[in-house]
């Protein structure tokens, strides 16, 4: 079939329109990523005169980035695998078993993905502090409180779409694995979790990015000692002049692992994107 | 086999036993089993904070009961009386906050449905460079919020940003450099980014949704005579309903709630153009320390939120089941 004459520049308007939204902006981190210092601080040109890679240099030293970037890795590497574990068990039982409650669960965890973050982040704030006080355990201020915080953002998605995958491998793959003496756990574990393992890789990566890339309860949740990118990087900007050849520098230095997994792995989203909405 | 499968799992919470394998045979427990960690982590971090924010919101929870927060007085309804007190400073402002919402929620949601549907459709057909568009498109979504908008604050500096060059400097649309990040024009600021930021989301939805319509029915409406937009009428969009329903509300949810991209544009700075309801019920709580304020403002979003969401789940259902 052949498009008409008027769809071809309707594509040719459209794709022209959204391409240059959204490379204005990519083009502008990088480009000012490479430029000194005082260009960026003149006014805006398109192409860099005196290309420089100082900014990739400076900018850990400017504020202590290395260190955010290692709190960033560990919080959001612990709230993947813990979230994601979590999810593979929990999905097993929404895709294999009809148990009382189930409907009541899988709403319940899906509605709270969708209310407002402050709701939670106030009370969790002040049970937080009386929790230390109590047990005195650190949670404001520590990587553990991140962790178990940020591991219920991805859960009720991560479960959602693993029940999808899940699904799609018939049971009598369980069934066969039961029959050659493996436990419930055991036929996940051994013959339905390595079936659905794109899910699984997609669901990873899915969570990390959302603790990698968390403000809100990072930013009342991190001090000096656990502070994550999301809130550091603010702090080129509290200096009196602002570093913006090394701030565009950083930005693209901690996207560049999150945006380079989600592309490789889009095939997989959209896939579990559908097999889940068709529930 | 397969039917021994469904029979089991059917009686999954009785005490019947297969006969064949008694051993193998789980427990009604199991399924629990396996969702108690999911259970635990979300009772404590949402379930329990909800309903705590509930019972905050009618005491009088300032800085001074931070660190013993079951001596702080009950006050009733009192703190949802200074919000809702439109003659007061505070109600005003939050008032002011909601209408700023509604309107920035409104805009997004509209343009990027439509950037979103347009990109899925043009691209829904195969033709040179269209994966590579397809991932371009979708670099936003997946980019850190912070590094996104970051880069967006950089631009929408008055003296040094891209913005103004391009407008002032290579269009020549305007005389003098306005600014971007406060006074009224904040407003337009955090439209354009939320919706650079939000639109792949649907971009990606509707995408997938487009994948599940078969070609056939467009070559055969083709053959009937109807063009493009009569094809995008009649087929599509009724065929990306299901997809359309989640999408929408999805959006708006996460759009009303939007916190990041205000928190990271404007920084300490907090323009009442651009005062979106997360950001004002963050700094009115974190600026006064008065968390029963603050709580109290939190309900009544959450109330909204969810009238709206009923009244949305009502009309759709009983259109599809007039449809």
């Amino acid at each position: 079939m052949h498009d008409t004459t008027g769809f071809k520049v309707f594509r040719v308007i459209t794709v022209t329109v959204l391409a240059v939204f959204t490379l204005v902006p990519l083009y502008v981190m990088v480009g000012s990523s490479l430029k000194p210092l005082g260009d960026v601080r003149g006014a805006f040109t398109w192409w860099p005169t005196n290309l420089t890679v100082q900014p990739f240099i400076d900018m850990w030293s400017t504020v202590p980035l290395a260190r955010y970037f290692l709190n960033s890795l560990i919080v959001s590497t612990a709230a993947t695998i813990a979230s994601v574990a979590i999810a593979i068990f929990a999905a097993y039982a929404v895709s294999r078993h009809r148990f009382k409650g189930r409907g009541v669960f899988t709403t319940t965890v899906l509605s709270t993905q969708m209310f407002p973050g402050v709701l939670f982040l106030l009370p969790l704030f002040v049970i937080f502090v009386n929790f230390t006080q109590t047990f005195g355990v650190q949670l404001i201020g520590t990587r553990l409180g991140l962790i178990i915080t940020y591991l219920t953002f991805s859960l009720p998605f991560a479960i959602w779409m693993l029940a999808g995958y899940f699904d799609g491998i018939p049971r009598e793959l369980d069934e066969a694995a039961r029959v050659d003496g493996c436990s419930h756990i055991g036929a996940l574990l051994r013959v339905v979790l390595p079936a659905a393992r794109p899910g699984v890789i997609a669901v990873s990566i899915y969570a990390f990015m959302t603790a990698w890339g968390e403000v809100l309860f990072a930013s009342v949740l991190t001090n000096d000692a656990n502070r994550t990118l999301s809130i550091g990087l603010r702090e080129y900007s509290t200096q009196i002049n602002v570093y913006w050849n090394q701030v565009m520098a950083a930005s693209l230095v901690v996207s560049v692992p999150v945006v380079i997994g989600f592309l490789l792995l889009q095939k997989q989203f959209v896939a579990g994107l559908t097999s889940g909405s068709v529930k | 086999m397969a039917t021994t499968a469904v029979s089991e799992k059917d009686d999954a919470g009785q005490e019947q036993q297969p006969p064949a394998r008694p051993r193998r045979r789980s427990g009604w427990w199991l399924p629990y089993a396996l969702l108690a960690p999911a259970i635990l982590f979300e009772l404590v971090i949402h379930v329990i904070p909800m309903i705590t924010g509930v019972w905050m919101s009618t005491r009088q929870l300032t800085k001074f009961f931070i660190s013993n927060w079951t001596a702080a007085p009950a006050v009733g309804l009192r703190n949802f009386q200074v919000a809702l007190d439109f003659d007061s400073a505070v109600g005003k402002a939050l008032l002011q906050s909601f209408l700023v919402t509604c309107a920035f929620t409104l805009l997004v949601v509209v343009v990027s449905w439509t950037f979103g549907m347009a990109a899925a459709v043009v691209l829904q057909r195969s033709f040179r460079g269209r994966s590579g568009l397809r991932t371009m498109f979708l670099v936003p979504y997946a980019l850190p919020v912070y590094a996104g908008v970051l880069t967006w604050n950089f631009m929408l500096q008055r003296d040094t940003g891209a913005v103004n060059h391009i407008l002032v400097d290579n269009l020549g649309l305007l005389d003098d450099r306005p600014f971007w990040l406060i006074g009224s024009n904040a407003f337009w600021s955090v439209v354009v980014v939320a919706i650079w930021r939000m639109w792949p989301f649907a971009f990606l939805m509707l995408m997938a949704g487009l994948q599940s319509v078969p070609q056939d029915v467009y070559e055969a409406s083709a053959v009937d005579g109807a063009h493009a937009w009569r094809q995008w009428r009649s087929i599509t969009l009724p065929m990306l309903r299901p997809v359309n329903v989640v999408l929408v509300l999805v959006m708006f949810l996460w759009v009303f709630n939007d916190f990041n991209t205000p928190y990271v544009l404007f920084g300490t700075g907090q323009p009442a153009s651009g005062d979106l309801i997360s950001f004002h019920i963050y700094n009115a709580t974190f600026l006064t320390w008065n968390f029963g304020l603050g709580a109290a403002m939190s309900v009544l979003l959450l109330l909204f939120l969810l009238l709206v969401t009923g009244i949305y789940l009502l009309i759709v259902n009983r259109e599809s089941r007039r449809a």
